[in-house]
This record gives C-alpha cells, sequence and structure tokens, in this order.
C-alpha cells in the first residue's frame, strides 16, 4: 500500500487529508474523534480575541442540492469560535499531547493591529501546536468588523500582517486566501512577499443559496431577513481547483506550498487538488455532511490509485500542472467527433435534445430512436457526453491525421497548431521559415 | 385457524377478520412525500419519451414527474388529467410493466423502472383529495350526445364532450357508474371505494347526467337514442361470458369469474362472503388473475388457475402471474377442461394436457373443485347494434361505427386490447371526433 505520510512545510502528518478551521474542528471532543477515525491534521477553528464574538441564535447553514437530495453545496453564516480563547488552547494542547503524530495547526483572526498578533502567537505556541493559518478568509460578520476577507481582498494587509506574524513567531505561517476577488494571484503575491510559508485555499464564495418564497427572505432566515454567507461543497470545487492552478503555474508563485481546500469530497477530488499542485489539502464540507469517517474511504482509494500508477505521493503532487495552459496554447489540429457506443445506449434521447435544441444539431434521431453522430455537424463540444446519464457510452475519438475532417473538409494534420499562428488571427505571428 | 379453513364446500368465514383485511389492504400503497421525491429523482426527463409513445393515453410523463421533483403534485396532476381524466384509476390498475415502465429507459438500463404508476397515483390523489376539479365547462353548445355505459370509455367521453359544452346523458345498466372500475377489478388494486369517489370528482365538470339502471336493448334503444340526441356512443362493454362448452357445465359450483369479482367488489363484510374450499379458475387473463388471487385471500385452501397455453402467451403479465404465485395461487399450464365431475354439484374438474397449438397429447389429469370460475373472456350481446367485426362493434378512425351519429369505444368497440387505460383513449378520442362532427 502506497504511503500516504505528508510533510507540509516540515509539519508530518500520517496522510495528507487535514480538515479544514470549521465546525468540526471547533473543540477538543470532535478533533479527537477526528484523529480517531483517521485524519492526518486539522486546522482548528479559528481563534480570536476574548470576548468571544457570538452567532445567530437562528439556523446557520444553507443548502442547494442534487438529485436525491444529495447536499451539492452549502453556505454558512457562522464565525469563527464562539468560545474563550484559554478553553481553546487548553484543548490544543491536551490534543497535541495525546496525538503527537498528527499535524495541529491553528487557525487565527484578530484586528489588524501587529500587538494582538503578536501577542496570540505567543499563546499558541504555548500549546505545542505545529502552525498557524492566518484566516483572510471568512466573508460574512468578520469581514464587516475589518477582519477575514475584508484583509484577504487587499494584497498590502495580506502583505502586512503576514510580515508580522512571520516576525513574532517560530512556527511555519499558512495564509489562508478568500476567492472573494478578481486575481487570486495577487493575494498569493502578497503572502509570498510577506513570507508566508504557505497558502491554502480557498476560502467560502460569497452566496446566497436560496430564497424562501413565502417569507421573501434569503436562507437561512433569522426572523425574516437572510444575510449573504460563504459557498463551500462539491459545488465549488471547479473554483477552487483553477484558483489552485493558477498559482501553482505562475512561475514567481510556483515555489509557495499549496495546502487545497473547495468541495474535497472523495479521494478522487483530492488526488486531482494535489495533481494541480497542492501539497495536501483540507476538508470540511465532507465531513460535515458524511462524518469523519469517510477518511477512510480518501485513504484507501488514494492508495490504490497511487499503487496503481506505481507513483508515490510526492510525484503527484504538481504532476498535472504543466498541462494547464492558456486558452491559446490548445492544438486546433486535434481533432475529434463524439461517438455513441449503441451497446450502452438506453435511448434516453437527451443527447439529441441538449445538441438540436441548444448546439450543431449534429445528433440523428431515426423512428426506432437509434442516435448517432452525424460528423459533418459535429464540433466535439462535448455536450452530449455531458448530459449522457451512462459514464462512457457517448466518447470523443480523436480523428487521425490525413483523414478529412466531413465538418470542414479540411484535411486533419499531424503537426500541433494553436490560435498564435492561425490564420484567422490578425496578430498571428509568422510561422518560422 | 377458523373452524372453516378446511371444511369442503361454498362457505363463508374461512379466514379472521384480520388476515381478511391484511389481505386485500391496498396492493401498492402510496408513496409518502418523501418517496415521491427519491422516485421522482430517478427520471431523466427523456427526449420524446418512450414511455409517452407507450401509454395509450400518452400522458406526458416527463413532464409530471418533474411537477413533482419541483413541487407542484398538482400542476402533475393536470398534466395527467389533460390526456386522461381516470389518470388516478390508470395509476392504480395499468399492468405499467407491459406499458410506461416497460419502455422507460431505466428499464433498459439497470431492470429498474421509474415508478411511473404510483408517482402518477401520487398527483392524482394528491389534487383529488383537496377536492379540486381542474377543469371548466365551456359555454353550453345546445347540442345533447348520449353515452351507453358507465365505464372508463363512456366516463372518458362524457367528460371531454361536457368540457367542450355538450350536455350528455348516460345510460349504465348497473347500480352504479364505473363499469369494470366498479364491478371488475380486484378490490386490493383500488381500495376505499376509489371508483365511486373517482366518479363524483369527475363529475364535478357538470353537464353529465347519470341515468343508472338503464340498459341499452332492455330499457332503451339505439334508434331511440339517435333520434333524442345529437350523437350516441357507445360503451357499455362486454355483457355475457363464454362458455367452456363442456357437459356439466350448469352444474352447481361453477361460476363466472366477473360475478364473483363484481359481488366481492359489492360486499359489504367479507367474512360473511362464500368461498370453495378448491377453487379452479379457467383461463390466462387478468380476470382470473383477480379472481384466483382474491379467492386465495378469502381463504380457499388450495387454488388452481389453469390455462389452455404456455405462460408465455398469457394475458396477464408476468408480475400479473408471479404476484398469483407469491399468494399461493398454483398455475397450470397447457390444459384444457374436457369434463366436469360431480353429483349436482361440482367435485372435479378433469383436464387434458395440450401442445402449444391446442393438439391434444391424451395425458389427463383430475383437479378436486367445490367451486369453478370461467375467466376465458367475454363476448358483445345485444340486438340492432352497428356492423360487428369478430364479435365485437366495427370502428374506423375515431371509433366511428357504421352507423351515422353513433360512435363507439372500449372493451364493445373492435381493435382495442380490452385495458382500463385504452378505453379512456377511445373514449376520450371518439369524444373529439364527435365535437368536431357536432361543430360542422
Amino acid at each position: 500500500m502506497a504511503n500516504l505520510a505528508t510533510d507540509f512545510l516540515g509539519i508530518k502528518s500520517p496522510n495528507p487529508f487535514w480538515l479544514a478551521s470549521a465546525p468540526p474542528t471547533d473543540k477538543e471532543y470532535n478533533v479527537r474523534r477526528a484523529f480517531d477515525a483517521g485524519w492526518g491534521g486539522v486546522v482548528w477553528k479559528t481563534l480570536g480575541l476574548d470576548p468571544a464574538i457570538v452567532n445567530v441564535n437562528g439556523p446557520r447553514y444553507g443548502a442547494v442540492w442534487g438529485p436525491d437530495r444529495r447536499l451539492m453545496g452549502m453556505n454558512n453564516i457562522e464565525l469563527i469560535t464562539d468560545r474563550p480563547l484559554e478553553t481553546n488552547l487548553e484543548e490544543i494542547k491536551a490534543v497535541k499531547r495525546d496525538y503527537p503524530d498528527r499535524a495541529m495547526i491553528v487557525s487565527l483572526m484578530v484586528p489588524c493591529e501587529e500587538e494582538p498578533w503578536a501577542w496570540i502567537l505567543k499563546r499558541v505556541e504555548e500549546t505545542g501546536a505545529d502552525g498557524v493559518e492566518l484566516n483572510f478568509g471568512c466573508p460574512h460578520g468578520m469581514s464587516e468588523r475589518g477582519m477575514g476577507s475584508a484583509v484577504g481582498q487587499v494584497p498590502e494587509y495580506i502583505e502586512m500582517v503576514t510580515r508580522w506574524c512571520k516576525a513574532n513567531t517560530r512556527m511555519p505561517v499558512i495564509v489562508k486566501l478568500t476567492p472573494n476577488v478578481t486575481d487570486i494571484r495577487k493575494p498569493a503575491a502578497a503572502a509570498l512577499a510577506g513570507g508566508a510559508d504557505a497558502v491554502s485555499l480557498i476560502n467560502t464564495v460569497n452566496s446566497i443559496t436560496s430564497v424562501d418564497l413565502d417569507l421573501f427572505a434569503p436562507e437561512p432566515t433569522i426572523d425574516g431577513k437572510g444575510a449573504h454567507g460563504g459557498y463551500c461543497g462539491p459545488a465549488v470545487k471547479p473554483i477552487a481547483l483553477n484558483m489552485v492552478a493558477e498559482i501553482a503555474r505562475t512561475p514567481e508563485l510556483s515555489r509557495l506550498p499549496i495546502s487545497g481546500i473547495g468541495g474535497i469530497t472523495t479521494w478522487r477530488d483530492a488526488a486531482e487538488f494535489l495533481a494541480l499542485g497542492a501539497g495536501n489539502v483540507q476538508v470540511c464540507t465532507a465531513a460535515m455532511t458524511y462524518g469523519f469517517k469517510i477518511v477512510q474511504e480518501m485513504i484507501s482509494g488514494l492508495s490504490q490509485y497511487l499503487d496503481e500508477k506505481q507513483i508515490a505521493l510526492p510525484e503527484l503532487v504538481g504532476r498535472a500542472v504543466p498541462n494547464v495552459v492558456d486558452w491559446n496554447a490548445l492544438n486546433l489540429n486535434y481533432v475529434t467527433k463524439a461517438r455513441i457506443d449503441q451497446d450502452k445506449c438506453i435511448k434516453c434521447g437527451r443527447c439529441y435534445a441538449a445538441c438540436e435544441d441548444t448546439s450543431h444539431q449534429a445528433i440523428s434521431m431515426s423512428p426506432d430512436r437509434k442516435f448517432e453522430v452525424i460528423d459533418a455537424e459535429c464540433v466535439a463540444c462535448n455536450l452530449c457526453v455531458n448530459v449522457c446519464p451512462v459514464e462512457d457510452c457517448i466518447t470523443m475519438e480523436r480523428m487521425a491525421a490525413g483523414e478529412v475532417d466531413p465538418r470542414t473538409g479540411e484535411v486533419v494534420r499531424e503537426e500541433y497548431a494553436n490560435w498564435t499562428t492561425h490564420p484567422n488571427n490578425p496578430a498571428a505571428a509568422k510561422a518560422a521559415e | 385457524m377458523k373452524p372453516n379453513a378446511l371444511a369442503e364446500g361454498i362457505r363463508p368465514g374461512r379466514m379472521e377478520p384480520e388476515a381478511l383485511a391484511e389481505g386485500f389492504c391496498d396492493i401498492h400503497p402510496p408513496l409518502t412525500p418523501h418517496e415521491a421525491a427519491v422516485a421522482a429523482d430517478r427520471c431523466y426527463f427523456c427526449h420524446d419519451a418512450p414511455c409517452i409513445a407507450a401509454c395509450p393515453t400518452e400522458i406526458d410523463i416527463p413532464l409530471f414527474i418533474r411537477q413533482i421533483a419541483t413541487g407542484t403534485p398538482e400542476a402533475a396532476a393536470k398534466t395527467i388529467f389533460e390526456q386522461n381524466i381516470l389518470g388516478g384509476m390508470c395509476a392504480r390498475v395499468c399492468p405499467t410493466e407491459t406499458l410506461c415502465e416497460e419502455a422507460c429507459v431505466r428499464e433498459v438500463a439497470e431492470q429498474d423502472p421509474v415508478e411511473i404508476g404510483r408517482l402518477q397515483r401520487y398527483a392524482t390523489d394528491t389534487l383529488m383529495e383537496a377536492g379540486v376539479h381542474p377543469f371548466e365547462r365551456a359555454a353550453p353548445t345546445g347540442k345533447r350526445v348520449a353515452v351507453v355505459g358507465a365505464g372508463p370509455a363512456g366516463l372518458a367521453c362524457a367528460h371531454r364532450l361536457a368540457m367542450k359544452g355538450h350536455e350528455v346523458v348516460i345510460y349504465d345498466a348497473r347500480e352504479k357508474p364505473g363499469g369494470l372500475n366498479e364491478y371488475g377489478i380486484a378490490a386490493y388494486k383500488t381500495v376505499d371505494g376509489f371508483a365511486e369517489r373517482e366518479v363524483e370528482w369527475l363529475m364535478q365538470i357538470g353537464g353529465i347526467r347519470l341515468e343508472q339502471g338503464r340498459a341499452l336493448g332492455r330499457d332503451v334503444t339505439l334508434g331511440e337514442l339517435r333520434q333524442d340526441f345529437d350523437a350516441v356512443f357507445l360503451g357499455m362493454g362486454l355483457g355475457a361470458v363464454n362458455a367452456l362448452g363442456l357437459e356439466g357445465e350448469d352444474r352447481s359450483g361453477i361460476d363466472d369469474a366477473v360475478d364473483f369479482i363484481a359481488e366481492l367488489r359489492q360486499a359489504e363484510d367479507l367474512a360473511r362472503l362464500p368461498v370453495g374450499r378448491d377453487v379452479v379458475v379457467i383461463g390466462g387473463g387478468m380476470t382470473a388473475v383477480d379472481a384466483a388471487v382474491q379467492a386465495k385471500l378469502l381463504g380457499a385452501l388450495n387454488v388452481t388457475m389453469v390455462y389452455r397455453r404456455s405462460r408465455a402467451r398469457m394475458n396477464a403479465s408476468r408480475k400479473e402471474q408471479d404476484h398469483a404465485a407469491r399468494r399461493g395461487v398454483k398455475i397450470v399450464t397447457n390444459a384444457v377442461p374436457v369434463a366436469v365431475h360431480g353429483n349436482g354439484a361440482v367435485r372435479e374438474v378433469e383436464f387434458e394436457f395440450v401442445e402449444d397449438d391446442l393438439t391434444p397429447t391424451g395425458e389427463r389429469f383430475r383437479l378436486p373443485a367445490d367451486q369453478v370460475f370461467k375467466a376465458i373472456g367475454q363476448r358483445l350481446e345485444g340486438e340492432g347494434l352497428p356492423e360487428i367485426d369478430r364479435g365485437k362493434i366495427a370502428v374506423t378512425g375515431a371509433g366511428r361505427t357504421s352507423v351515422e351519429g353513433v360512435w363507439a369505444g372500449g372493451d364493445c368497440a373492435a381493435g382495442g386490447d380490452d385495458l382500463t387505460v385504452t378505453a379512456v383513449a377511445q373514449g376520450r378520442d371518439a369524444a373529439e371526433d364527435i365535437h368536431a362532427a357536432l361543430g360542422r
């Protein structure tokens, strides 16, 4: 079985699966159970200064469901820990003492002044924790008090606070980034400039999950009103993957270790984050949905995958990064056509409806419901693949060089050629002689 | 065990009341809202869906399931009723396993179709229980149409005509309306007087008058109807039962399965309904299954269904056959009755095994029987009817008969498949055709 032991910033954990700073890591009881279940580490739910903040006393979470009421997305209006600082520090110390092989990171959020940051870092050091994570991400509640994403949206603040922290602790400093920005590379660069040891991302996305159509109020609804919250869960994974990749493939940022967060639910999700450059991953919503036991599937699945690929975990990290390119680097001579496997087809006709109504009229339907691709119309958009309910029933097959694409009438060419040299591009660079 | 459980002869009280109640309860209990949500989730919303094509009334099934999935079962019910005003009954009695659910792509994909029938019931029950009738009658046209038979075909025809603003009078031979819905279907398929409630609900459209106890040929003639009305729809079903053609067929204990089912459906107290100890049902259709299973549920010790051809040729679907077998009915195939034995009352029926093409094999056997139900089909009776084609009223197009101004549909018309849902489709389509004809 593959070795999943991970060294992230010198912090060792038996596997790359950490629980993110959130309700699951709010107290000793939960974290002990999480470690017993097999989690490699935790980021303890964000600590702040006393007096502790208060949470709403109505619902804190809203949800978006998929088929069979599967939780696809969740948002929350919960704030940082609402328990006294001393209580949290004592519990962190006790748990770390009993689980020395697990990673114990403490998330922090205090006002934007050096003195409170310096003070609380010393207190955390006394617990024996392995590192800290700076919460510059929470998009609700704390941001209105000048903390959380209010810091994370201003690169200068990120750099300033990170520098304070590095100056005041020997512990590794991870900066947690908010996705509620235009370009994730700017806050990442600021963290790097401030001396951050790593970034973790993404925090939650600003959101209203739904509207109560009787009360005419956003959900979760508190006495007839609702506030925007932070969106997480499977629905945000694509956003998170892109942001991780953006940082990983930017040369100036590529040496910045990344802890990947955002909708990770299965070993497969985790492996995707790792392949895009994350050195480990953090999980929250999946645990909140299914309980701590899911980590067992993540461990067995990732191990099996690594064994089958015959690669070690560090070799997976960043393996897909070189293949993340800008659109204009894509090979325009790569020509594919959709193929429908008639043995697998259950004749639902969804590919036909999608293509006929909304795409290129490239699928034919016979009176006995045989669906076939019309190569002369198929632009290989992949919509039919995406809407087909049967896995691998419709696939995209590459045309061999030398064949004629019946749609364009042109011979498929062997060589790579992208937009930068395409004759339709007014700015095309002249092909080298 | 009840003292009567093992006694020979046709007698009541073979089962404890609790066992009777359990046996005759709803065979497919209604879906709860949660179950309906889960079941509706499974629909793929197919393009030009095969289930629609497989439904004789062409209900837009993907649409109504999506309406259930999005929390509007009332809208789903309207989608159903627009095509099939007896969608509530059809949800209960349709052999969905050979219609919509057989065509469901998830039957192809994983041998587990979307539960279309039960979802249809969920939607229709929701609206009907709210007492809502979702249609309004058009302004009166002044035209009058006579409908013969208050079964599925007649009711569907009458409702559609009334909706169009015509005035409808239904003549029905029985005491209560509903036809086979009321008299001819196993009790556990339509519990709690649903057939009766459905007719009351349907009548809310207005413009329909029911004349019960008025039989065509006995109390009223086709000639009179043609004279008194602008159009006539014949949907009186099949009145007579086919005979076995055996000597001794008139012995006591030999009954028509349809009469047994009708009596059972109207019984106030099933504990007082007599049934034999050794029951033999002859036939292989839905009526045979309904009679056999209900005889068993009433407490018959041995119930044997005997069919002259193979299981594959039975009109009862495989699901119905399995249901009968699960209830303890023994199914014998490729055997025809050749003699009835007994002294006054039937004691035994003698059968001979036959090949698939009915060639006798010479192999014979006897089954003890104190009660025999004949379920080998029904036939049309009556005189002065329009032209007949192979025993039924010949029709062209949407139920037009050989007689000007007279339409026919349901079991009495040629070309159908003797299903409730087909009768509804024919009644509805004839109504549309009558409406078009009256407008000219």
